[in-house]
């Protein structure tokens, strides 16, 4: 029972939010930045699972959620919404409380597809020569969306939100928030996992040393490929709430300043830790989110900020430990590893 | 190891607290506008000249003790946010200015990219919104609470076009724009129908486009100087339209240009100099010979922060006007906010005629301004010179 | 035929600015394989300083164009190598001393290149800066090419900067140090050489590198603006990637490689589907050759 109990508690704290949102005791720029804060933690932790447990240098993160984002979008306005793009629905739109994992799932496998061009070269290329293939990846992508009238191209994508307000008319409940703390759980538990099954113990030996991992039968082509698809995934998972959350879609917003972002939550949440990940996403996101009134300051304090954590805290927030590593009480309840 | 779980839990769940204690109602003793501006990101200086112009207005008219509204003046209490020019971002402030801050209503985004999601918010919260310088079609398509200051793409690429093929006698053209900015690409796509329509296919000779934030075009002009066009439509940031101009003369071309409003400001000269003097732009209002109150406008702005403001500036000044003229035009403050809030879109949808200094303009039933365009000629002392003005039937 | 040696002109003009940073890029990754994500933005803060001195020199103190120009190249590498030092000091070293991932460091370098930008926004406001003409371009037209004096001048710094570079590397007793760091930063100390103080003059060369290719980029493309070394920044770090990082011979090639590759795509395809076909062939050639063009890989132990 108690091996539950923390699971139990979680599920009664996200469902506690979903309540609280719905009786509207916390307003809507409260549920939207918890929302951004959960997609945060699903870009932070997936690319973790790359930068952190795998140790190769991504920094192409932003061209995954992008893809994401645009087929998630795709998929939901063809299914669910009359568009001038896309023609009328193929499916009732009230259709859509049940179908709309159908969505965020192809978002994921279409961004699990593009992971799989970084996959392929991280075979022979490695550091921060995989780095710039990552970088270039992200650059493809933008300049392809750019290219693509049918979703817009620069102009942008419009049209997303009348599937969720489709399924507001169905049941009158906080339906965003409910799919972006589902998909932020459900991220976290694949990730957590993968990463403790056979294939992330893989994955870890690659980190330390992969001529050695090969040596003892990891198959190191297999196990990249895989936790790319699997990161990049999760990425476009990220970007199909994203797409839900703003209602519109720009290639612009998923540039090198989006991977940046990625990345600066991992190193701050430390490499290897997923509860240092989810930490580190929700401190950034809150800290971005309260000195905004500061205007342009904020974006000369926030690095300030984030340079002071490095030197007090050279590994990260959390280095490579994970929360019951710091509390042992907590074992009790949960196992992380 | 304890301690410091402790402090984090307590630094998160006082930042929480901070974000959940920011936004409390009171009464409406103060009339509270939001705006939602880029501050920081791709394009700082449209934030800039957006607050600079807020600024102004609220300090001149709480000088006077306040908007009279109903014979009772209030004070303007105007809160800027920073949208970081991101999509995500636009849509975080806004909910704040129309959640926490309780706003009467929203003066912002400029670029379209923030503009169009954060109208949708406007629009499902019921809060008006003008955009003053966002020309995408979906910002105000389908959104009854949300109006723009700016002209759109579809009215201003004929003006431009029609003036162009009479002022050069032009029968062919070439065109570069910015693929990252909506605004750029939709203008030049506009501007290549409305072209071909005119006098042919294939007259577009060249269509050429660069990247977010490139500063060397040389391969692209050395194919546009290739084809050798009649002239040259430029739909660009006016800090590109300086770099473009310039190596297009080194690379050895000798014919006009021809740019739509992003090549209005102020600074296009300080940045161009003489290689720009003689060509042709159309825009909302021409700076030089100016009269009225849009000269006074530009003498106060220009002694207070000490340039002639850009066109973003007269079209914030324009915006956050006529949201004024609409709440003068309530007559009251309704204590309950989206009472007020309603009042205030009608209002602004059944406005007239506003004169502002870009010229008189009043709302189409999409929130689109109706009003002329005027193409400007920049003379040799860098001032923009009244040459034409076309106005929508 | 004059349009593909046109475009050879403008692919060399643009590739010696990549080639000018990706140098400094390369020298600091060299000796700490640290990617100083701030590189674009000192290079960002050589260009304010040089706009600065030019109007100061020329405005008040009346110093002709051609004196101005003298003075203010030694004057913004000096500036730009101090805030190299100073961010080495401050950020970076503290780092390295207590022991971490190098990755931690490449993360507090993109701090401080945020810094760098926003704090120059914030100081100096959103108004660009117009950089002030010292040479009178003039335009070389010949068998129906056109090159102005500034490209030229451009070229030929690059390839200046790149022989001194090359040298000092080779042929110095400094450079031997920094090679000998480079190859292996736990014995050189024990064989009696300072590494904080290779370390700081690497900093020194490489910051003032990006002050040179301030200056110049200034010069020939002259609108400034806080966020202009950021995306150059990035382009001269795959620059010096595709090079093979860490030699500077590659960091030089590399970055004509690159803008060859940029302005070739843009000649002959149309120019919106450059990115995506420019970086296509980048992807495939760095997964043919993972090291880039010099970069050798290093025998892994076991």
């Amino acid at each position: 029972m108690q091996k539950y109990s923390l699971n139990m508690a979680m599920a009664a704290a996200l469902v506690g939010v979903v309540a609280l949102a719905q009786v509207g005791a916390i307003d809507l720029y409260v549920q939207s930045v918890l929302m951004f804060m959960a997609i945060n933690v699903i870009m932070a932790s997936s690319l973790n699972l790359v930068n952190g447990f795998m140790g190769e240098f991504s920094c192409g993160h932003g061209g995954f959620m992008c893809v994401g984002a645009y087929v998630g979008s795709v998929l939901s306005m063809m299914l669910f919404t009359d568009s001038h793009l896309y023609g009328a629905a193929l499916l009732p739109p009230q259709w859509a409380v049940a179908l709309f994992p159908l969505v965020l799932l192809g978002g994921g496998a279409a961004a699990a597809l593009a992971g799989v061009i970084v996959a392929v070269p991280s075979f022979k290329t490695r550091g921060d020569y995989l780095a710039i293939i990552t970088l270039a990846v992200n650059y493809i992508v933008i300049s392809a969306v750019h290219n693509l009238d049918i979703v817009g191209g620069p102009r942008g994508l419009t049209g997303m939100r009348p599937t969720i307000m489709a399924m507001g008319q169905v049941v009158d409940l906080p339906w965003m928030m409910i799919w972006v703390l589902v998909g932020a759980t459900g991220c976290l538990f694949i990730i957590r996992r993968y990463v403790n099954s056979t294939y992330g113990k893989g994955v870890i030996a690659i980190s330390q040393d992969e001529i050695a991992a090969e040596i003892m039968s990891v198959n190191t082509n297999r196990l990249k490929l895989i936790t790319f698809m699997v990161s990049s995934g999760l990425a476009g998972v990220a970007g199909a709430l994203y797409a839900h959350v703003v209602g519109y879609l720009n290639p612009g917003a998923f540039d090198i300043l989006k991977s940046t972002e990625a990345m600066v939550m991992v190193y701050l949440g430390g490499m290897g830790s997923l509860s240092g990940s989810v930490i580190a996403a929700v401190l950034f996101t809150l800290l971005l989110e309260v000195l905004r009134p500061l205007q342009i300051y904020k974006w000369v304090i926030v690095p300030l900020i984030l340079i002071l954590l490095m030197q007090f805290r050279p590994e990260g927030l959390m280095g490579d430990k994970e929360l019951s590593d710091i509390f042992p009480r907590l074992r009790k309840y949960f196992t992380f590893k | 190891m304890f301690k410091r779980g402790v402090l984090l839990l307590l630094t998160l769940a006082g930042c929480l607290g901070l974000l959940l204690a920011a936004g409390c109602s009171q009464e409406p003793e103060t009339i509270k506008i939001g705006f939602n501006v880029e501050l920081t990101g791709d394009i700082p200086k449209v934030g800039e000249s957006a607050k600079f112009t807020a600024e102004m207005i609220r300090e001149e008219i709480n000088a006077q003790g306040g908007l009279e509204v109903g014979g009772k003046k209030y004070p303007l209490e105007f809160i800027y946010l920073d949208n970081e020019s991101k999509p995500e971002s636009a849509v975080n402030a806004t909910l704040k200015l129309v959640e926490q801050d309780g706003v009467m209503a929203m003066i912002g985004p400029n670029s379209s990219k923030c503009a169009v999601p954060a109208g949708g918010v406007c629009n499902e919260r019921q809060t008006p919104m003008i955009s003053p310088w966002s020309t995408n079609v979906d910002t105000t398509k389908g959104r009854p609470w949300v109006f723009r200051a700016a002209f759109l793409d579809s009215f201003q690429a004929p003006v431009a076009a029609n003036f162009a093929a009479k002022q050069f006698n032009a029968k062919t053209t070439a065109v570069l724009f910015d693929i990252s900015n909506d605004f750029s690409k939709a203008m030049a796509d506009t501007f290549k129908q409305v072209w071909e329509a005119k006098m042919g296919p294939g007259t577009v000779l060249a269509f050429e486009s660069h990247g977010a934030k490139e500063q060397d075009f040389s391969a692209q002009l050395t194919k546009i100087i290739a084809a050798k066009p009649d002239f040259f439509f430029l739909p660009d940031l006016y800090n590109h339209v300086a770099l473009v101009v310039k190596q297009a003369r080194h690379l050895g071309y000798a014919g006009p240009f021809m740019g739509p409003d992003s090549w209005a400001s102020a600074e296009l000269m300080a940045l161009c100099g003489k290689d720009c003097v003689g060509q042709f732009f159309s825009t909302h209002y021409a700076a030089a010979g100016a009269q009225g109150a849009t000269k006074d406008f530009i003498d106060r702005y220009k002694a207070k922060y000490g340039y002639v403001p850009d066109d973003v500036a007269a079209l914030n000044w324009d915006a956050t006007h006529i949201m004024l003229q609409a709440i003068q035009n309530v007559g009251k403050i309704d204590p309950d906010l989206s009472a007020q809030r309603k009042a205030v879109r009608d209002a602004l949808a059944n406005i007239k005629q506003f004169d502002g200094i870009t010229g008189k303009m009043r709302f189409d039933a999409e929130g689109d301004p109706i009003k002329c365009a005027v193409v400007v000629r920049i003379a040799e002392d860098g001032q923009f010179i009244f040459t034409e003005s076309v106005c929508p039937e | 035929m004059e349009y593909f040696f046109q475009n050879v002109l403008n692919a060399l003009q643009w590739g010696s600015f990549y080639a000018l940073i990706a140098l400094g890029y390369t020298l600091v990754y060299g000796v700490l394989s640290l990617i100083n994500f701030a590189h674009g933005d000192i290079f960002m803060v050589g260009a304010y300083v040089a706009y600065f001195a030019a109007t100061m020199f020329l405005g008040e103190v009346g110093l002709g164009p051609g004196v101005t120009l003298a003075l203010i190249v030694p004057l913004t590498m000096l500036a730009t190598a101090c805030v190299g030092v100073a961010l080495e000091r401050i950020a970076y070293r503290p780092l390295r001393r207590k022991g971490a991932h190098r990755l931690y460091v490449v993360i507090t370098a993109l701090m401080c290149g945020l810094i760098l930008e926003n704090g120059n926004l914030a100081l100096l406001g959103a108004s660009r800066k117009s950089f002030p003409e010292l040479v009178p371009t003039t335009v070389y037209a010949f068998a129906g090419l056109s090159v102005t004096n500034l490209k030229l001048a451009v070229i030929a710094t690059a390839v200046a900067a790149f022989a001194v570079l090359h040298f000092i590397v080779t042929k110095t007793k400094i450079g031997l140090a920094m090679r000998g760091i480079a190859w292996d930063s736990f014995a050189i100390p024990l064989m009696g050489v300072p590494p904080d103080r290779i370390i700081v003059f690497t900093f020194i060369l490489g910051s003032g590198m990006a002050g040179l290719a301030g200056v110049m980029f200034a010069m020939a493309y002259p609108v400034l603006e806080p966020y202009m070394g950021a995306l150059i920044g990035w382009k001269a770090f795959i620059a010096a990637v595709i090079g093979g990082i860490g030699d500077i011979r590659g960091a030089f090639l590399g970055g004509f490689l690159l803008a060859f590759l940029e302005i070739g795509v843009a000649a002959v395809f149309p120019s919106t589907m450059r990115d995506l076909i420019a970086f296509s062939v980048l992807l495939v050639f760095m997964w043919q050759r993972p090291t880039g063009v010099f970069g050798v890989a290093r025998n892994q132990k076991i």
